[in-house]
């Protein structure tokens, strides 16, 4: 949480002064899948990229580079959408096997 | 332009310039984004500012839960009913500053506005239908998920017969809602000084050269975009952009635009589905589905489905280079 402001000193109406405050919530931690991208097969089509609904496909001089895992709810969009497959989605519980 | 997705790759590498930021609260795989975000890049690339106006609903609610915002472009929210309304205040206003000289700016500015079915079919209407009358310079995009989906799916005046509704439930009696989907394009269309067009999430290059054409139209423009609600529609959470494809192929969601009354179709599949496909892939046909009077419903779906794309073949070819103005 933003910390919390007294009532006078918060803008009249309920303005929201600042844009793009949303980045401060992480919505990673929705995720119950998580998309793995391979990065061999991938020819930077960018239909992943364009159809993620959180932006969080990540990319570079017009090359895809990564997924970004702050944000990423696991949809599987990206996988659906990709032509040659180079997404797969595994679940998140695989890796909290492997991070212990 | 004929969109380039490399080079809006390039261009949007930061993804904090598209205009929706990360950080929302939309559901995972939610097409009300996607609609958003392609609407914006589009706008962007070509060279303008963007003001975003939107109606209550999912796509407002799950952007700005207080103090968030997940937008990084200029906003205002009003209410339920007038997004319409407050937007074509809004490009008054900047229509009046730009005439006093009082505005010093390098790029012109668009503005948007977004509605769902709930407040552009029902409670919006009237609203809509004075913006474009009065002939504002706004580009108005309906993102249809066929339902009251913020407040937990409630009919509209764009649910399709035998979808389940919480108030036009699939019961003992009634197979759900009996109606139509209202042709909201065709009502837009009447007001004939309007770019009025359909598109959906899966056909992304087709809805782009959308919003490129209706922003550089003088006056009004009107987008109806396919995007489906993925908690309600009870699909996969990756499946938003599949059903949209499919619902293009099965005649559900033909894809045309009318421009001061000609009608231009702007994909002819060559080869069309079964609407019965695209129904059984949603659970929300699920209980219609299991009901003994399930082919009298898919058949009359089917029955309108061919007219209606007949009379859009017959429309193209009549209205062909006869303007309504
Ligand atoms: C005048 C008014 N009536 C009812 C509501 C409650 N309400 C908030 S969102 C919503 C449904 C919006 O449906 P739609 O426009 O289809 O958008 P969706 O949530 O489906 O994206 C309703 C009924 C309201 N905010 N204002
Ligand atoms: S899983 Fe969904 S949110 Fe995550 S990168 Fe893929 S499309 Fe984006
Ligand atoms: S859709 Fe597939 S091939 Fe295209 S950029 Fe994404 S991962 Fe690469
Ligand atoms: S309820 Fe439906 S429309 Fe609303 S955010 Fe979830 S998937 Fe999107
Ligand atoms: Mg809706």
């Amino acid at each position: 949480m933003a910390d919390l402001k007294k009532w006078h000193e918060l803008p009249i109406g309920g303005v929201i002064d600042k844009p793009a405050t949303a980045l401060a919530y992480k919505t990673g931690s929705w995720r119950v899948m998580r998309p793995i991208w391979h990065e061999d097969k991938c020819t930077s089509c960018m239909m992943c990229w364009l159809h993620c609904p959180d932006n969080s496909i990540v990319v570079k001089g017009g090359k895809m580079t990564g997924i970004d895992y702050e944000y990423c709810k696991g949809c599987g969009v990206c996988a659906s959408v990709c032509p040659v497959k180079a997404i797969d989605m595994e679940p998140e519980t695989k890796f909290l096997e492997e991070a212990e | 332009m004929a969109v380039n997705l490399k080079q809006l790759a390039v261009e949007f590498e930061d993804p904090n310039k598209i205009g929706i930021t990360s950080g929302h609260r939309l559901c995972p795989g939610c097409a009300a984004p996607m609609t958003a975000k392609m609407a914006l890049m589009v706008a962007k690339h070509l060279g303008y500012d963007v003001v975003v106006g939107l109606a209550t609903g999912c796509l407002e609610v799950s952007t700005t839960i207080f103090p968030y915002s997940a937008w990084s472009v200029p906003y205002i929210h009003n209410a339920f009913e007038n997004v319409a309304a407050t937007i074509s205040g809004v490009e008054t206003a900047y229509r009046a500053l730009k005439k006093r000289g009082k505005l010093k700016r390098e790029k012109p500015i668009k503005f948007i506005a977004f509605g769902g079915d709930g407040g552009t079919y029902d409670i919006g209407l009237q609203a809509l239908s004075g913006a474009v009358e009065r002939g504002h310079d706004f580009l108005y995009i309906l993102y249809d998920n066929e339902g009251y989906m913020n407040t937990g799916n409630q009919r509209s005046g764009s649910t399709p017969p035998g979808s389940y509704t919480t108030t036009a439930p699939v019961g003992k009696k009634l197979p759900g809602k009996p109606q139509l989907k209202k042709n909201i394009v065709e009502i837009v269309a009447a007001h004939e000084n309007v770019y009025a067009a359909t598109a959906t999430v899966g056909e992304p290059i087709d809805y782009m050269n959308k919003v490129e054409k209706a922003l550089n139209f003088e006056g009004p423009s009107f987008i109806a975009v396919l995007s489906p609600c993925v908690r309600f529609w009870r699909i996969p959470n990756d499946a938003a952009v599949s059903i949209t494809k499919l619902a293009v192929q099965s005649k559900y969601w033909p894809l045309y635009e009318v421009e001061k009354g000609v009608y231009r179709i702007t994909k002819k599949p060559r080869s069309f589905k079964p609407i019965r496909d695209f129904l059984e892939q949603q659970g929300r046909f699920r209980a219609l589905l299991s009901r003994p009077d399930a082919d009298k419903v898919i058949s009359m779906l089917q029955d309108y489905v061919d007219k209606r794309w007949e009379r859009l073949l017959a429309l193209e070819e009549a209205t062909k280079d006869k303007p309504a103005r």
